[in-house]
């Protein structure tokens, strides 16, 4: 079955590697503008054995993980004391339901304004978006909080910083583990999105650079690397994710009753 | 002096609109080393009795007191067996782990640790599950788990509150026998809350018979059953049917709300 599927994907990928090979060829689409695959691959190996590249990947990879590293340390910290503080949480529920929906992006003149070209403006847009996913699952996830494991603590004399450690943090876990996941998600985009339109160093200014010098082909090879790096971030997140909660009805699989 | 001492003891739940008397007035005692059951009526504040007793809830008025310290939290030398066994297990750590958390709180070494972790799951007969997770356990075996958590905390009293309601007949009965056995091997006073009237006649020196609420005592009875008892002979025994014939006429009055006449004392034989 799992073999099966495997090879039903790589047929298809097959498929529509080899439609993006023929239709700019047969003159169906514009082949300025839709480079068949094999000009796309060759672009693509000259990006891999330029060094600039990656610097230019280095640049985006250091924006993502400093910046989904704030955002996961800020998200679980604030998660917890508003939770774990009486009366916090509905004092900032408003205030939350407010500053979440903003989009990051209407932030970007404000990064501007603030730091310019630099990694801090890549940094504020990228932790804005991403916090968010991280406080909204760690606030769910603490709400998850059994009751009986939380008197059964306390009736062994556990203190508040050891029920946080030994209960709420292991309960909250999964959910964190599902926010970190949409973050990183997050993060990336934020970060290709704020080279790109703000022109600080990385693989999103090196794609408006491709397309000022029309030069095409190197533009889709730079977005294939930015997709490819979004199936790793996430492959590897669900990786972690699998080991950590290895004791997890959701990994368990079995129906939570 | 008394193990336990419960006075005036009354509990108001307030809250979203709802006012709840669940315990009006309880006064009891129990002594060191003793094992008393608690039964009555669904609803009469068996468990809010249990958990102000444990420090787990602030009584309206009255107090209790252990060893003579008046309870105003957890106590150390307490320790509480939840009827929700399968959430008061953690399934993040292994049995093992489960057991040694509140030692590690209490700040013993690790070889002491060790040795009562060891100690308490032999005791209850899981010796080899220490590596496996509450969640790949049976149901009568994450009680043992609970169980054998709260021996390992070495506690003079022990509260279970309906440990074995969960549970399948058999595996109840070798529960039961389980907590006898503990009991009379390591002297702990047990206070050990049931609605199941044979099981209360069976496993206690004395019951105490709550009323529907609001909840005052019924009655106090004592057990006059020989300390050596069994499944098989106990539970046919004449004296066994005429002390449950007993509580449960208590029990029923007590729904009813006519006050019992009788008071700490222990039925004539017929
Ligand atoms: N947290 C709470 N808030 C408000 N009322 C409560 C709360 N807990 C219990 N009660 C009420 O107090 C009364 C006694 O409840 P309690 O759980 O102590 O009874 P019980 O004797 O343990 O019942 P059972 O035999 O079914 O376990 C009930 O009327 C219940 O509705
Ligand atoms: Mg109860």
């Amino acid at each position: 079955m799992k073999g099966l599927n495997l090879a039903l994907g790589a047929a298809g990928l097959a498929v529509f590697l080899a439609l993006g090979e023929v239709v700019p060829r047969l003159g169906l689409v514009e082949e300025a503008y839709f480079p068949p695959t094999s000009r796309i691959a060759d672009a693509l190996a000259d990006e891999l054995s330029d060094g600039t590249f990656w610097t230019a990947l280095g640049d985006t990879l250091t924006g993502w993980g400093l910046g989904l590293l704030i955002a996961s340390t800020a998200g679980i910290v604030a998660g917890v004391v508003i939770s774990v503080v009486p009366y916090l949480r509905d004092a900032t529920a408003s205030t939350i339901e407010f500053l979440r929906p903003i989009p990051s992006v209407a932030l970007i003149p404000l990064a501007v304004l603030l730091y310019g070209t630099e990694l801090r403006s890549v940094l504020l847009l990228v932790v804005y978006a991403s916090f968010w996913q991280v406080l909204i699952q760690v606030l769910y996830g603490v709400q998850d909080l059994d009751p009986v494991a939380e008197e059964t603590a306390r009736s062994y004399g556990l203190g508040t910083w050891a029920r946080i450690r030994h209960v709420l943090w292991p309960t909250a876990l999964p959910y964190v583990m599902t926010g970190v996941r949409l973050a990183a998600a997050v993060a990336l985009i934020l970060a290709v999105t704020a080279e790109l339109v703000i022109g600080a160093p990385g693989l999103g200014q090196r794609i408006a650079v491709a397309q000022n010098s029309q030069a095409v082909p190197e533009m889709y090879a730079l977005v294939v690397v930015t997709g490819l790096l979004g199936l790793l971030i996430n492959v590897g997140a669900r990786t972690v994710e699998r080991r950590a909660l290895a004791w997890h009805q959701s990994v368990r699989g079995e129906v939570a009753v | 002096m008394h193990a336990l001492v419960v006075s005036g003891l009354r509990k108001v739940y307030e809250g979203s609109g709802r006012r709840v008397e669940a315990v009006r007035d309880l006064t009891f005692t129990v002594e060191a080393g003793e094992l008393v059951c608690l039964v009555g009526p669904s609803g009469c504040g068996k468990t809010t009795l249990l958990k102000c007793m444990g420090g787990l809830l602030t009584p309206t008025g009255g107090e209790v007191r252990l060893a003579g310290e008046k309870v105003s939290g957890p106590p150390p030398g307490m320790a509480f067996v939840f009827q929700e066994y399968g959430r008061s297990l953690f399934p993040w750590m292994r049995v093992g782990e489960n057991v040694e958390l509140p030692l590690k709180q209490k700040g013993l070494s690790k070889a002491r640790r060790r040795e009562l972790v060891s100690d308490a799951l032999e005791s209850v007969g899981l010796a080899d599950a220490a590596g496996a997770y509450p969640w790949q356990l049976s149901g009568g075996m994450q009680q043992r788990v609970a169980i054998a958590r709260a021996l390992a905390y070495e506690p003079q009293v022990l509260l279970m509150d309906e440990p074995f309601a969960a549970v399948d007949a058999q595996t109840r009965a070798d529960l039961e026998d389980l907590v006898r056995g503990l009991w009379r091997e390591r002297g702990i006073t047990i206070l050990f809350v049931t609605h199941d009237i044979d099981e209360a006649v069976y496993l206690g020196q004395r019951v105490i018979v709550l009323s529907a609420s609001p909840t005052v005592v019924q009655e106090q009875l004592k057990v006059d059953l020989p300390d050596e008892r069994d499944q098989l002979h106990t539970r046919v025994a004449p004296r066994f049917a005429e002390l449950r014939t007993h509580v449960y006429e208590q029990i029923q009055s007590a729904k009813r709300g006519t006050p019992s006449l009788t008071k700490t004392d222990t039925p004539p034989p017929h």
